[in-house]
């Protein structure tokens, strides 16, 4: 199958369905003339023209506010945040408008949008430039949350949330951009609220979503040249998230490991533990575990970084932890 | 635009000038030269072009006044008098470096300098700005906040909400944009309708001027003016400095948005040449002592180097210091 990074399925996914719909149009920071920061949007002012692919000043709580007031009046934007760090001046119209428009209006104005961007950490950008935002968005009621970990994924996920009716967060990585994988020419869709069965085995499941995954995929080829077979579970939709098939698999492992780039307290892990706790009490053999970034605002200095990251090592070792072995 | 001749100030501001913002621009050249080497890694936004703005604002404030910017902040901190050593073991991100290693390129810190940080997101500043020149009105001293931004930050909304309150309260606040016409790769004129800045401050009726910001004295005058201007207890001063930065946004900028022609047009105005012009022709200083400078100029990049490379990495432990006052936080750790 053909090979393409990760950027260039974001990009396809758009310019896809902004060939189907033209109510559909790109906004943000240096999207257009500058081909995106990351170069997402390479080639697409070229093709669509200034009209939907659209440089805004550096102001992100208005045009963010713009983008929503043009989703109440029929359009469906594409707001790009050169990073969600710069998001948080936007959160406003996030949370207190574009999350509960529909509910105020009585379901008279809907707010179909796809707010994406730059998720994470990312190397030595120091803490203001380092945050995930998995659990602050999945905390909104009225709002979807997906975060994609290839570039599979990644397309089929945005061409869903850009036809999705309600609001959506798209959480993507600056480390990520450049990651090659298989994607297939034609068009598909990847529903949201799906999780996927990266990996089956019978001994642990290990939940995890976004890039981080990469060293549970690591330490689960480690683990099984020593025979021991952890089911890996990529949630790739954060909210509404695919609790059927954790449930489903912690039923057939009795143990579970949640691997999460953030932070430990009030994360997603939490709610996963709460859940699987609730529904499958009596299926664990061991406590729930996670492993997740330190507690504290993201270093700059590499030392600090490696120990506030997770890593294979840690995995490997959770896992026999939760065998007890 | 307010310029300015070359006589009113003294032979000893001029040397001043001169080795302060050579050292700006060899410590930098060195820092694209270490970048490039990958000796340390994050983001590298270099101030060279517009190192006036800088030693023009500094040359005409006092110790205690304040000083906050955005992440283009290392020429800020070696104007202020810092050593350069402590802000290349920041780069490194070395436990020696003016933030411990924990801020990196776009957080030097220095309390004792009065330099309240470099900071990353655009347009954080400039209601801290305001708050710092609040403070300083609230305890009743004479000093003043100098709040430095770019032409992109000043598309933040929070600069209007800023301007009102700075202005209703008359706070002792000096905007300073330190306008290079770019934002990455987006010009002033493709951001707004209204692409003199200075007239930001309008609808406060602030008052404001465009400064030339390749030239030291003249940022220095106006610099001087809104002191003046604030120390009377009658608030802030919008100042438009142009300038312009020779290097890209940061280190991996292609540059496509600009000409070669339009980045020599600057560079034939540099504030350094100028300034090292008026040493000869009055001679300020003879060959040999402008040499001097140089080489003490040259040798404390050396050092800076040597000193970052042979400083230490902070200590893991450090990962759950400096996050709270509380020594005994009960951090979550599993
Ligand atoms: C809130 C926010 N939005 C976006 C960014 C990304 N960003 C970093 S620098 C920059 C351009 C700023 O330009 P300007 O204010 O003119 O300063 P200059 O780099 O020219 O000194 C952008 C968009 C950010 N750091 N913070
Ligand atoms: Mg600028």
């Amino acid at each position: 199958m053909r090979v393409i990074q990760f950027r260039e399925a974001l990009r396809e996914a758009m310019s896809e369905e902004m060939r189907r719909d033209k109510n559909v149009y790109l906004m943000g920071e240096e999207v257009a003339e500058y081909n995106g920061a990351y170069k997402v949007s390479q080639g697409m002012l070229d093709e669509f023209g200034p009209e939907r692919v659209i440089d805004t000043p550096i102001a992100e709580l208005g045009f963010t506010g713009i983008a929503v007031g043009s989703a109440m009046n029929g359009l469906r934007p594409i707001v790009e945040f050169m990073t969600w760090n710069f998001a948080i001046l936007a959160a406003d119209q996030i949370i207190n408008s574009a999350a509960k428009m529909l509910q105020m209006s009585g379901g008279q104005y809907s707010v179909p949008i796809v707010f994406r961007g730059g998720n994470g950490t990312a190397g030595q950008l120091a803490a203001t430039h380092s945050q995930s935002f998995e659990a602050f968005y999945a905390h909104v009621p009225g709002l979807k949350v997906l975060t994609p970990s290839n570039p599979y994924d990644a397309k089929g996920l945005l061409k869903a949330a850009i036809r999705d009716n309600d609001p959506v967060v798209f959480l993507e990585s600056e480390k990520m951009y450049g990651d090659k994988g298989e994607v297939p020419e034609g068009e598909y869709i990847i529903p949201i609220g799906q999780a996927k069965v990266k990996r089956t085995g019978a001994d642990v499941t290990i939940v995890s979503f976004g890039k981080i995954i990469k060293i549970v995929d690591e330490a689960a080829d480690a683990l099984a040249a020593e025979g021991i077979h952890v089911e890996v579970i990529d949630l790739r939709t954060i909210r509404p998230w695919d609790e059927k098939t954790v449930i489903e698999s912690v039923k057939k492992t009795n143990r579970l490991l949640i691997v999460e780039e953030s932070w430990p307290v009030a994360s997603i892990a939490s709610e996963i533990t709460f859940r699987v706790q609730r529904m499958a009490f009596d299926y664990l053999d061991a406590p729930i575990r996670r492993l997740m970034q330190s507690d504290t605002p993201f270093p700059f200095s590499t030392s600090l970084i490696e120990a506030a990251l997770p890593n294979t090592g840690d995995v490997v070792r959770v896992v026999k932890e939760l065998m007890y072995k | 635009m307010a310029k300015s001749g070359g006589s009113k100030f003294s032979k000893a501001q001029y040397l001043k000038w001169y080795e302060s913002m050579l050292l700006m621009r060899k410590f930098e050249e060195k820092c694209g030269q270490l970048y490039i080497q990958q000796k340390f890694g994050g983001f590298c936004h270099l101030y060279i072009g517009q190192e006036a703005v800088v030693a023009g604002t500094i040359s005409a404030c006092t110790k205690d006044d304040k000083h906050i910017t955005a992440y283009r902040d290392h020429a800020h901190p070696l104007g202020l008098g810092m050593h350069p050593k402590f802000v290349m073991a920041e780069l490194y991100g070395k436990a020696t470096g003016c933030s411990k290693g924990k801020g990196g390129s776009m957080h030097m810190f220095d309390k004792e300098l009065n330099m309240m940080g470099g900071h990353g997101i655009v347009g954080a500043q400039i209601p801290m700005g305001a708050g710092i020149a609040f403070a300083e009105k609230y305890k009743g001293t004479k000093n003043v906040a100098f709040c430095s931004f770019g032409d992109g930050a000043a598309r933040q909304g929070a600069l209007h909400e800023t301007f009102n309150m700075a202005m209703t309260w008359k706070l002792p606040v000096i905007f300073i944009i330190e306008n290079n016409n770019y934002a990455m790769g987006t010009s002033v004129q493709r951001t707004t309708n209204v692409t003199d800045l200075s007239k930001m401050g309008d609808s406060y009726e602030m008052p404001s001027e465009s400064v030339d910001g390749m030239t030291v004295e003249a940022v220095h005058e106006a610099i001087a003016r809104a002191c003046d201007h604030a120390r009377k207890g009658n608030g802030p001063t919008l100042l438009d400095i142009r300038t312009y930065r020779y290097k890209g946004h940061s280190m991996s900028d292609p540059q496509k948005y600009r000409t070669k022609e339009e980045v020599k047009n600057w560079q034939n105005q540099d504030p350094i040449d100028k300034v090292l012009d008026t040493i000869i022709k009055n001679k300020y200083a003879t060959e040999k002592q402008i040499e001097a400078i140089q080489d003490r100029v040259k040798a404390l990049v050396d050092e800076s180097v040597e000193f970052a490379e042979n400083s230490p990495l902070p200590d893991p432990s450090e990962l759950y210091k400096d996050v709270y006052m509380q020594e005994d936080y009960p951090y979550v750790t599993e």
